[in-house]
């Protein structure tokens, strides 16, 4: 009886441990998983694919820190497709505190690529009141991005003279961490007819199945294994694969505390029976 | 009057926005773009309006010296020098958000260190909460649970590699050749099934009843049913 008791209230400090040691491991052993790569992200892979090189395309960075294990490696795997096609970027954000993780990886990977600030991209940074902008591109951009993050004008910049709204953009790359990726679909997507796909936490990304059933998006990267899947079409490994490994560790755990809760519950109700 | 002209103001902003989004010609199209711009300044004022209302609080808490008035101190000083770091960042690199600035320093090493902390706690709280909550007791707790494993194991590689085992296990059976069956990928599929069929299905009722509330609660504002808004109604 005590065995049952016991393994139905384990101690929460033991759990956190085993928790802890679970994140470790994998990441110190190096342990490796081959990743399988689902329609969903093949679909977002090959709408960039498929962009002749020359052609623009707009990133939103609509998270910050608290999602960034999750949603950066996306970016950084993104951003590697772009500019491997020769594929020009303007980078945005909805949410302030997520614009410098935007910068920190537009810094890196354009590095790695030999791209040009201005040239093979830009950032034209953040505006208050997204459903605002997002509307109000359709019409004219400038209207609230006339300089870029550091208030150099647009119009300096060769290939933005070109790009007046949504017309100018031949897709979209929401990172998203809430419901802004609603608000692209509704307003951008639904009136202005742009194509996107989005990536997403593991918690937002189920939000996001109904716009893909209806082919208003074309493609959604879900959570760290999404960031992983698109790394395998890349052929660049990152953090997100990476953490693969850690994260299979830990639900594997999950799964099997809940049997032992589970287990203890029955027998327990069993025997007061 | 004080309620009156909100009321009035709200109702032909309302009115119009309705008909700027079904007629984009002009006079329309502009007034809406105008009306858009005017909306993207007002939401730079509420963050304007949501720093007064911080400070004041925590200043008249750490006044007060009520339960706690040391984190506001924290909170305070946090934000006063976030606020310096960030101007003074603005005036020497022309953006707080360029490489190299003050104020990306304190971004990289204590912002987002802070933000992924709090949020990888998570995955402790959910551990624990998941072997306590996460109980058998009804059919419908029993699908949930059931559902939920599934998923977990679909999402990520161990589910394929626990596929794997699986097959190889069950050709270890004299007379069994299972080995094509590894590319099934049976808890992926799985996975696939869950997110594409029920959940979409549950997502999209949701998404309606809300859609469907809001359409609701636009027309009650616009008509000045609903003046919950208003300070004081």
């Amino acid at each position: 009886m005590k065995f049952w008791d016991r393994l139905g209230a384990i101690d929460r400090r033991i759990i956190y441990t085993v928790i802890g040691l679970a994140v470790i491991i994998p990441l110190v052993t190096k342990l490796t998983f081959p990743i399988r790569v689902s329609d969903t992200v093949r679909s977002a892979y090959h709408s960039i694919e498929r962009l002749p090189a020359g052609s623009i395309v707009m990133i939103s960075i609509d998270y910050d820190a608290a999602s960034g294990p999750e949603l950066q490696p996306m970016l950084i795997a993104v951003l590697r497709h772009c500019f491997k096609k020769d594929i020009k970027v303007i980078l945005t954000g909805q949410w302030a505190l997520g614009l410098p993780l935007g910068e920190i990886a537009l810094n890196q990977v354009a590095a790695e690529y030999n791209k040009k600030y201005g040239v093979d991209y830009i950032n034209i940074g953040y505006r208050p009141g997204y459903t605002a902008l997002i509307v109000g591109i359709g019409r004219e951009l400038r209207d609230f991005f006339s300089t870029d993050y550091k208030r150099v004008p647009i119009d300096s910049f060769a290939f933005m003279r070109r790009v007046h709204n949504y017309n100018d953009i031949n897709l979209l790359v929401g990172l998203e961490a809430g419901a802004t990726g609603d608000a692209w679909v509704l307003y951008a997507g639904a009136r202005f007819g742009l194509k996107m796909f989005f990536g997403a936490t593991g918690v937002s990304a189920p939000d996001l199945y109904p716009y893909l059933q209806a082919k208003q998006i074309e493609g959604i990267l879900a959570g760290l294994q999404g960031a992983a899947e698109y790394e395998t079409l890349v052929n660049e490994k990152g953090t997100g694969t990476l953490g693969m490994p850690t994260q299979s560790v830990v639900h594997g755990l999950i799964i099997i505390f809940i049997i032992l809760g589970n287990l203890s519950y029955f027998v327990l109700r069993k025997k007061q029976k | 009057m004080r309620h009156q002209i909100p009321l009035i103001v709200v109702f032909i902003t309302g009115v119009l926005l309705i008909v700027t989004f079904f007629i984009p010609h002009e006079p329309f199209g502009g007034l809406e773009q105008r009306f858009l711009i005017w909306y993207s300044i007002v939401a730079g004022f509420t963050m304007l309006l949501g720093l007064d209302s911080l400070t004041r609080y925590h200043l008249v808490k750490v006044r007060n010296q009520k339960s706690g008035w040391g984190y506001s101190i924290v909170l305070l000083l946090g934000l006063f020098l976030t606020l310096v770091l960030g101007f003074y960042s603005w005036a020497k690199y022309q953006s707080p958000f360029a490489l190299g600035s003050p104020f990306m320093f304190l971004y990289t090493y204590v912002i987002i260190p802070l933000q992924a902390t709090m949020f990888a706690l998570l995955a402790f709280f959910i551990a624990s909460a998941a072997y306590r909550a996460f109980r058998a007791r009804t059919t419908e707790a029993t699908l949930l649970l059931v559902a939920a494993v599934l998923i977990m194991l679909g999402r990520v590689p161990l589910g394929g590699w626990l596929w794997h085992r699986i097959v190889d296990l069950v050709d270890l059976i004299p007379g069994t050749h299972l080995a094509g069956l590894k590319n099934l990928e049976i808890f992926a599929r799985i996975n696939d099934w869950i997110m594409d069929i029920p959940q979409t299905a549950a997502k999209r009722g949701i998404f309606i009843g809300a859609t469907l509330g809001g359409i609701v609660m636009s027309i009650r504002i616009i008509l000045g049913i609903e003046r919950s808004y208003i300070s004081g109604s």
